[in-house]
C-alpha cells in the first residue's frame, strides 16, 4: 500500500515536470519576451541589457530548473496584462472556479447515479424512455448552446434565476465564497447545470449499463434467493460493484470539469480561473497561461491519486493481500 | 411415494417462456412432492428443466420467463402466486438456495462474515452480534477451519471448494426446511465434490432439511438421493427411489441413460448410448416426447401423451405400463 503511494506520486512528480516543461517552453515560442516588453525598435544594447535582466541569456536547463522551483512555490512572475504578480490573480480567482467545479460535480455525481439507476430498474418503463433521451440530447448538445438556452429560459423569458455573475460572496480569510449568500447561491444554478450536464448523462448512462450488467451476475441472483430485500439487492450489493468504473470516470470528468469550466464561465461571465484563461489567452499573457497549464495538470494528477486509492477502499481484490487462498 | 405429508408439492407446474413468434414450454405438467427431511434427486440433460423447475420453486425465474399453470405448495399453502416481498420472505428463510459457480456466487465486495450476517438479520430476529455468532457456527458446520479468522475474509481468497461450503452456509443460515441445490457440484474438482455431496447429506440428515439436488451427474444421486425424479424436455419422465431407479429403470429414456453410465469391471469397449438427442423446445414431438428416440415406440407413443403409470415401483411416463405395470 505504502509502496504503491510513494509510486504513485513519483509518477505525479513526473507528470508534473514534463507539464512544467510544457508550461516553461510557452515563454520562448509564443514570442520573443524581450521583443514583447521592449517593441520593435529598441536597441540591440537595451535587448542585451533586458535579455540578461530577465535570465535569459543563461542555458536552457538552468531557466527551466529556475522556473520549476518557482513554480513549485507558486510563483509566476508578473501578468504582462495587469502587471500584477499571477499568484494574486490564481488566487481571486482559484475559489470562484473550485465552487462552480464542486457543485457541477456533485450534481453530475448525485443525479447522474440517482438517474442512472432508476433507468437500469426500471428499464422498460416511459419514465425511463424519457430520461434516456434527455441524456442524449445532453450528450450531443455543446455546452455554450446548453449555457445560453438556460439562460434564455430561466434569466430572460422566467426571470428566476441571474444571468451572469456570481452575486454577492462572503470572504473567509483569502477565499471567497458564494455559498452563504442567497444571491451566491442562485447565481450557481444555471452555470453548475451547463457545467454538469455533460458529466451527469455520461454517468447515467455508465450507471445504468454497469447496473444492468451486475444484475445480471450469479452473485444478485443468489442475493435473491437469500431473501434479501430489494433495496439491500439494488443498493448494497448491485450498486456497490457498479462503483469502480463510475469513480473512475468521475474522477476524470471531474478533471475536466475544472479544465473545461473556460466555456462555461465564458458564457456566464464567472469570475473564475476560466475566464481568467480566456482573457490571457487573447493578450497573450504568457505567464498566466502557463501558471493556468500548471494548476489545470497539478488539478488532474490529485485527482487521479485520488482515484486510485478510491478503488482500494471500494475493491478489497485489488488491496495487496498476503493471505493465501486456503484448500 | 413416500406416505408422510409432504412438505413441498409441486402440481401440474407449466413454466412458459413467450417469445415474438411462439410460447415456448420449457417445464411441462411437472407434479412431484418432497417430504421434510428427504432428499429428491432431479436428473436430465441440459435443457431438460430441471433448473427451471427449481427456479419456478423459488420464485426466481428469469423474465421472461413464468409459471403459466399448476401451482407450488409449501406445507399446503400455495406459494406461487404469492405477492413479491411474502415470497422474498420464504426465501432464505424457509427455502434456501446453492447455485451452481461458487466462484461467482458470492459478492466480491463483501467479507463473508457481512454476507452471512447480512442473511441472518434479514430472516432471524437477532442483534447483530447474536448473528456473528450464529455465523461463526454456521462456518464451523459446513468445516471452514479457523472460523474466527476466516469470517472476516473475502470470497477471492477462498478456494472453490470452500466458497461453495460458504454458499452452503448461506443457504442453511436461517435454518430453511428445503434447500434447492442447483448443480452444487458440477463447477468443482471431482475430489472436491464427494466432499461438498458428504457435507450437504450430513447437514440435511442432522438438521432434518430436505434437499432437492438438481443435478447431471447420477453418481452424485446414487449417493445422496432418496428418490429421483428423471426429467425430459421439459416433461417427468420416471420418478421412484433411488435403488429402483438405478437397478430396474421402467422407462426407456432412464434405461437407456442408466446404461450410457460407465461401470468399474465393464468391458465393453463401447458405452451404450441413446440415439439421437433431446429435442429443443421448438420442436417437441406430439405423444410421448421421447417417442423419436424410443426403441419400444408403438403407435399410440406419437399419438398421445402418456401420463406417470405405476410401473414396478417406481411411475413412468410411458404407454408400456398403462395397463399397471
Amino acid at each position: 500500500m505504502l509502496a504503491f503511494v510513494i509510486r504513485r506520486l513519483a509518477q505525479a512528480v513526473m507528470v508534473m515536470l514534463a507539464v512544467g516543461l510544457i508550461a516553461f517552453s510557452l515563454f520562448r515560442f509564443v514570442g520573443d519576451p524581450v521583443v514583447f516588453m521592449l517593441g520593435q525598435d529598441a536597441t540591440p544594447e537595451d535587448r542585451t541589457r533586458m535579455t540578461q535582466m530577465l535570465g535569459l541569456d543563461q542555458p536552457f536547463y538552468v531557466q527551466y530548473a529556475n522556473f520549476v522551483v518557482r513554480a513549485a512555490q507558486g510563483e509566476f512572475g508578473l501578468s504582462l496584462r495587469q502587471i500584477r504578480p499571477v499568484k494574486t490573480l490564481i488566487i481571486e480567482r482559484l475559489p470562484a472556479t473550485l465552487e462552480l467545479s464542486f457543485v457541477a460535480g456533485l450534481f453530475a455525481l448525485v443525479v447522474g447515479i440517482a438517474l442512472g439507476v432508476y433507468t437500469a430498474l426500471r428499464r422498460g418503463s416511459w419514465i425511463s424512455h424519457v430520461f434516456l433521451a434527455v441524456s442524449l440530447i445532453g450528450v450531443s448538445l455543446p455546452t455554450f448552446l446548453i449555457g445560453i438556452l438556460l439562460i434564455l429560459v430561466f434569466a430572460v423569458l422566467l426571470g428566476w434565476l441571474p444571468s451572469f455573475g456570481r452575486g454577492d460572496t462572503v470572504a473567509i480569510g483569502w477565499w471567497t465564497s458564494g455559498f452563504f449568500t442567497a444571491s451566491g447561491l442562485k447565481a450557481l444554478i444555471l452555470p453548475a447545470i451547463t457545467l454538469g450536464l455533460f458529466q451527469m448523462t455520461l454517468i447515467q448512462r455508465l450507471v445504468r449499463s454497469e447496473m444492468l450488467e451486475v444484475l445480471r451476475t450469479d452473485y444478485i441472483k443468489f442475493a435473491r434467493a437469500r431473501g434479501l430485500t430489494d433495496s439491500a439487492v439494488h443498493f448494497g450489493h448491485a450498486l456497490k460493484n457498479t462503483l469502480v468504473p463510475v469513480i473512475t470516470i468521475t474522477g476524470l470528468q471531474l478533471g475536466a470539469i475544472i479544465a473545461f469550466a473556460i466555456i462555461t464561465e465564458t458564457v456566464f461571465q464567472w469570475p473564475g480561473m476560466g475566464l481568467l484563461f480566456i482573457q490571457a489567452v487573447n493578450f497573450a499573457d504568457v505567464p498566466v497561461m502557463a501558471a493556468y497549464l500548471c494548476l489545470t495538470a497539478l488539478f488532474f494528477v490529485i485527482i487521479n491519486l485520488v482515484v486510485d486509492l478510491l478503488y482500494y477502499a471500494v475493491d478489497p481484490r485489488l488491496r495487496i493481500d498476503r493471505t493465501i487462498a486456503a484448500h | 411415494m413416500s406416505t408422510a405429508a409432504p412438505l413441498l408439492e409441486v402440481r401440474n407446474l407449466r413454466v412458459e417462456f413467450p417469445t415474438r413468434r411462439r410460447t415456448l414450454v420449457a417445464v411441462d405438467d411437472v407434479s412431484f412432492g418432497i417430504a421434510p427431511g428427504e432428499v429428491l434427486g432431479v436428473v436430465g440433460e441440459s435443457g431438460a428443466g430441471k433448473s427451471l423447475t427449481g427456479m419456478a420453486i423459488i420464485g426466481l425465474l428469469e423474465p421472461p420467463g413464468r409459471i403459466a399453470a399448476g401451482e407450488v405448495r409449501l406445507e399446503g399453502r400455495r406459494i406461487d402466486n404469492l405477492p413479491r416481498e411474502e415470497l422474498r420472505r420464504i426465501r432464505g428463510r424457509r427455502i434456501g438456495a446453492i447455485f451452481q459457480d461458487p466462484l461467482t456466487s458470492l459478492n466480491p465486495l463483501y467479507t463473508i462474515g457481512e454476507q452471512l450476517v447480512e442473511t441472518v438479520l434479514t430472516h432471524l430476529p437477532v442483534r447483530a452480534a447474536e448473528a456473528r455468532e450464529r455465523a461463526l457456527s454456521l462456518l464451523a458446520e459446513v468445516g471452514i477451519p479457523a472460523p474466527e479468522q476466516r469470517i472476516d475474509h473475502y470470497p477471492h481468497q477462498f478456494s472453490g471448494g470452500m466458497r461453495q461450503r460458504v454458499v452452503i452456509a448461506l443457504a442453511i443460515a436461517a435454518e430453511p426446511q428445503l434447500v434447492v441445490a442447483d448443480e452444487p457440484t458440477t463447477a468443482l474438482d471431482v475430489s472436491i465434490q464427494a466432499q461438498i455431496i458428504t457435507l450437504l447429506k450430513r447437514l440435511a440428515r442432522d438438521r432434518g432439511t430436505a434437499v432437492m439436488l438438481i443435478t447431471h451427474d447420477m453418481g452424485v444421486i446414487a449417493e445422496t438421493a432418496d428418490r429421483v425424479a428423471v426429467m425430459y424436455a421439459g416433461r417427468l419422465a420416471e420418478i421412484g427411489p433411488v435403488r429402483d431407479i438405478i437397478h430396474q429403470p421402467r422407462h426407456p429414456y432412464t434405461v437407456g441413460l442408466m446404461h450410457s453410465i460407465p461401470r468399474v469391471g465393464n468391458q465393453r469397449d463401447r458405452l451404450a448410448q441413446i440415439e439421437g438427442s433431446m429435442p429443443r423446445l421448438t420442436a417437441i414431438p406430439a405423444g410421448c416426447a421421447f417417442n423419436p428416440r424410443c426403441p419400444q415406440r408403438f403407435a399410440r407413443c406419437t399419438e398421445t401423451r402418456p401420463e406417470l403409470f405405476a410401473a414396478g415401483a417406481t411411475r413412468a411416463a410411458c404407454w408400456l405400463f398403462s395397463d399397471g405395470g
